[in-house]
């Protein structure tokens, strides 16, 4: 099921080459939260790329998610200051209060999670950003009060 | 009148090809192998498995870079089969073996340099494809319809159709699967249907002699192509 | 500010509002433009940026002088400038902090360099997670644009450039010059095989300039102090200044600017402060995860190329990553080996390969299953990954592993041998127990333990059930007491 109208804004801002493929697609994750394959297909056609080029690039960057974000996204830092400073248990302890792995989005929506390479506040390690939200210093058990927070409905 | 030769050494041997020449074609020009895995005179060298690879420069200033990619260039020095040549190749094939234990021809050419076992854990035991990118390249500069790609990155990296569904733009041909040196891909044919990467395609028979030629969507394509009627393509080249 | 300080690249940083095109010209921001398009030739600026000797800051350290005279004489039309700003290096961040906070230099530097090349088109790469950093840029270029810095005829010369920023969508990898080529071309971010070099074969096929941000940022000084003014500060083979992003283990993270040649043990401890709780200096890690370790024997050597490429370091992206006796070096490099596995673009064998089985011996090693032939069989894989590789991700891999088998062997011979992790960071080779006398029986860790390897009444001392424990750690991460104790 495609929403032809947002698809069409954004592609009426490039000119529509092979070049834009990277911008178009970016353009899409912002405002669908990710790729979905409807539009994906209709880019390909329009750009004029093969569809597998496409599929291609969006398995490639980390950047761009095949399946729905959730309403909120949490980002947790895997610098080498914030590995040094607790890193890995942070995230597995946000790994263990969310029941999901990097990559994924909870069964309710409500959240995904990604591992990002240095936010570049290595003076807060270790930190953990929930949408455009930072969060540094950040324990093990500072993990579900700073949750709970995103969870109250806005 | 302008000289487009090069003169360089290859393994010691003062050699002379045309410009623009690769060290790996260049090499076979004066009866020396290189050995190679991604390489294929039809499809645009793309450098990927790294088996190719020879020294150039001259002690202590070497180094290794891929002959099938590298032009020749004028007094370069070449050492096709050096100890750290060699020595690069094996572990390479001790790479490969881990990664796809199943794949007899790569077990052959492990063999030919010496590489009986591989000292790393082996993955799936079913394991073939070595991500060499044939098929894919094939698909797209010979065929010309890109129906398969490799996805991802490095640690789930691999060859397949978009989303993993039916490819719509693959024509049944089967080039992927000729053109794969480890045998990873494959179709089935039965009844008139020939299966492949998951699609099933309605193979049409000669006019004359009723022998299976292609499938349709294949010699669609070529119509599509040439210009010319699809029934043109209806008879087999026996028959012709 | 220190005195051994030495604001260039960072001039600005702090300093003047980034959005504003005023505030940059008000402190002399696109004179030099001005006067190298109206007072000087093509060929004059492009003498001064190679007479100052300026190396690439990004890593390789290529003459850029020389890059860009075989771009200006490479044939072909058109040609184009990128700037470098991916940064990915996960312990860097001076990049970032010089196109958030003075966007405007990057834009001046390219147009400096466009016009010394002959390129009309240039192109900003900024990495994902640097989102204002892109916007920033992009409004100073609109900016420049509306004041004439930038776009057709700029300040009423013939000469014409413009600029646009391509934010990445997630690959370290695209922090290779060619792989951010084919980024830039709508494709995956495979690099390609040299020759041929971007600056005769670059982006869609044409003469391309990539330099990084720093590099770039140092041009207008370049053109409004002179090649003689810049060539004065460093040594004798690295000119001019470097930015550093000093963080880890130290008091005072942050961006230091110092003349190369500096002794890294200033960089450290008069402007990184020196060590957090003043524990004992153990390594400095630079250039992340295709850097090496820098143990203490190396604190007086300057930072310069070769120095610290003789080091078997490398200046590389300017990260320095400060480490103490809590950081074990066989987790260090399992941690880059694990971000270099995850970021190999998967094209060549030894690196897609090399790289996976790395991590395996590492890994190993870490939960107590490493052997001696393990480490043999690592520094001979890593032989092949150097020397094979397609590009740089691959041949620098194996920097973590082997600068960090040179000088603390012993702590991997502690690891495979003894299984022992002298650090106490490997959790697999620790023991977890609660102390009695410091214990209050909040019970946090009873509730965290995912295995009930823990018991004890609330407000009495816990116990961890040693055939039961997995050694996940998450007791000592969440006590607030210190009250789990770690031994190896």
């Amino acid at each position: 099921m495609t929403d032809p109208e947002r698809l069409e804004t954004i592609l009426s801002r490039y000119e529509g080459v092979a070049a834009d493929l990277i911008p178009v697609l970016q353009d899409i994750q912002d405002e669908f939260n990710y790729l979905p394959k409807d539009e994906l297909k209709i880019v390909a056609g329009r750009l004029n790329v093969p569809l597998t080029q496409v599929y291609s690039v969006a398995t490639f960057y980390k950047g761009f998610a095949l399946e729905p974000r959730g309403v909120h996204h949490v980002q947790v830092c895997r610098g080498t200051t914030c590995h040094l400073h607790g890193g890995t248990r942070l995230a597995e302890g946000v790994v263990r209060r969310l029941g999901i792995e990097p990559g994924q989005t909870t069964p309710d929506g409500q959240f995904s999670l990604e591992t990002v390479k240095c936010v570049g506040k290595c003076g807060a390690a270790p930190v953990l950003a929930v949408d455009a939200d930072y969060f540094g210093e950040v324990g093990v058990d500072g993990v579900t009060r700073i949750l709970r927070t995103y969870r109250k409905p806005k | 009148m302008k000289n487009d030769s090069v003169s360089l050494t290859i393994d010691g041997k003062p050699v002379q090809v045309p410009a623009g020449t690769s060290l790996l074609l260049a090499a076979k020009a004066n009866h020396i192998d290189i050995p190679t895995l991604c390489y294929h005179p039809e499809l645009k060298p793309d450098g990927r498995c790294r088996l190719c690879v020879v020294e150039i420069g001259e002690a202590p200033r070497t180094r290794l870079v891929n002959s099938c990619t590298y032009p020749a260039e004028p007094g370069l020095v070449v050492a096709t089969a050096s100890e750290k040549v060699m020595a690069s190749r094996r572990m390479v094939m001790e790479l490969l073996l881990a990664q796809a234990p199943a794949a007899e021809h790569l077990k052959e050419m492990a063999a030919d340099m010496g590489v009986y076992e591989t000292r790393f854990p082996k993955g799936d035991p079913a394991a073939r494809c070595i991500l060499c990118g044939q098929c894919v390249r094939t698909c797209r500069e010979v065929v010309g319809v890109s129906a398969i790609s490799l996805v991802n990155r490095t640690p789930k990296k691999k060859v397949a159709t978009p989303f993993a569904e039916q490819s719509e733009a693959c024509i049944g041909c089967g080039s992927c699967v000729f053109i794969c040196p480890t045998n990873t891909i494959a179709y089935t044919e039965a009844d008139g249907i020939r299966t492949v990467w998951g699609r099933k395609f309605e193979l049409q028979p000669c006019s004359k002699c009723g022998n299976y030629i292609a499938p349709k969507a294949q010699l669609e394509h070529w119509a599509k192509l040439t210009g010319d009627p699809v029934e043109s393509f209806y008879t087999c080249k026996d028959c012709r | 500010m220190s005195k051994i300080e030495f604001p260039l690249v960072t001039r600005n940083l702090g300093a003047i509002d980034p959005e504003s095109l005023e505030a940059y010209a008000a402190v002399g921001g696109y004179a030099s433009l001005k006067r190298a398009l109206t007072e000087m030739t093509s060929e004059a600026v492009l003498e001064a940026v190679d007479k100052s000797g300026l190396r690439g800051r990004g890593g390789g350290g290529f003459p850029t002088g020389r890059k860009w005279r075989f771009c200006r004489e490479a044939p072909g039309e058109p040609k184009f400038i990128i700037c470098n700003g991916s940064e990915g290096d996960p312990g860097a961040f001076l990049d970032r902090a010089v196109m958030e906070g003075d966007p405007h230099a990057i834009v001046e530097g390219m147009a400096i360099g466009a016009y010394a090349i002959g390129a009309g088109q240039g192109f900003i790469y900024v990495g994902h997670e640097y989102p204002l950093a892109a916007t920033r840029l992009r409004q100073a270029i609109a900016q420049a644009k509306e004041k004439g810095f930038l776009g057709e005829k700029i300040l009423g010369t013939p000469f014409s450039f413009d600029i646009q920023v391509r934010r990445g969508a997630g690959a370290y990898v695209c922090g290779e010059e060619t792989a951010l080529i084919n980024f830039i071309q709508g494709t995956i971010g495979e690099p390609r095989n040299r020759p041929p070099y971007p600056p005769q074969q670059g982006l869609w096929g044409q003469p391309t300039i990539i330099n990084n941000v720093e590099t770039w940022a140092n041009v207008p000084v370049i053109i409004d102090k002179g090649a003689a003014w810049f060539a004065a500060i460093g040594t004798k083979n690295s000119k001019g200044t470097k930015v550093f992003s000093v963080a880890g283990r130290v008091k005072k993270p942050g961006i230091v600017e110092v003349p190369m040649g500096t002794p890294l043990r200033q960089v450290i401890f008069d402007l990184g402060g020196g060590i957090k709780r003043d524990r004992e200096f153990k390594a400095v890690l630079t250039s992340g995860p295709g850097g090496g370790v820098l143990p203490r024997q190396f604190l007086d050597i300057p930072v310069e190329f070769e120095s610290f490429q003789a080091a078997g370091a490398n200046l590389g992206s300017g990260s320095m990553v400060v480490m103490d006796e809590g950081c074990c070096m066989v987790d260090v490099a399992r941690y880059f080996l694990e971000f270099s596995h995850d970021e190999s673009c998967g094209k060549c064998t030894p690196c897609r390969e090399g790289t996976k089985q790395l991590l395996k011996i590492l890994t190993g090693i870490t939960q107590g299953n490493g052997t001696e032939e393990d480490l043999a069989l690592m520094e001979e894989l890593c032989a092949t990954m150097a020397a094979a590789s397609l590009c740089g991700l691959g041949q620098s891999a194996v920097n973590p592993v082997l600068s960090t088998l040179k000088y603390f062997r012993e702590e991997y011979e502690a690891h495979v041998r003894d299984k022992k992790c002298p650090a106490l960071v490997c959790r697999p080779l620790l023991t977890y127990t609660v102390d009695p006398e410091t214990c209050t029986g909040c019970l946090a860790c009873l509730r965290e333990c995912q295995v009930g390897a823990i018991t004890g009444d609330v407000e009495e001392p816990q116990e961890i059930d040693q055939e039961l424990c997995i050694k996940c750690g998450m007791c000592h991460a969440v006590c607030k007491f210190d009250a789990v104790k770690v031994e190896s």
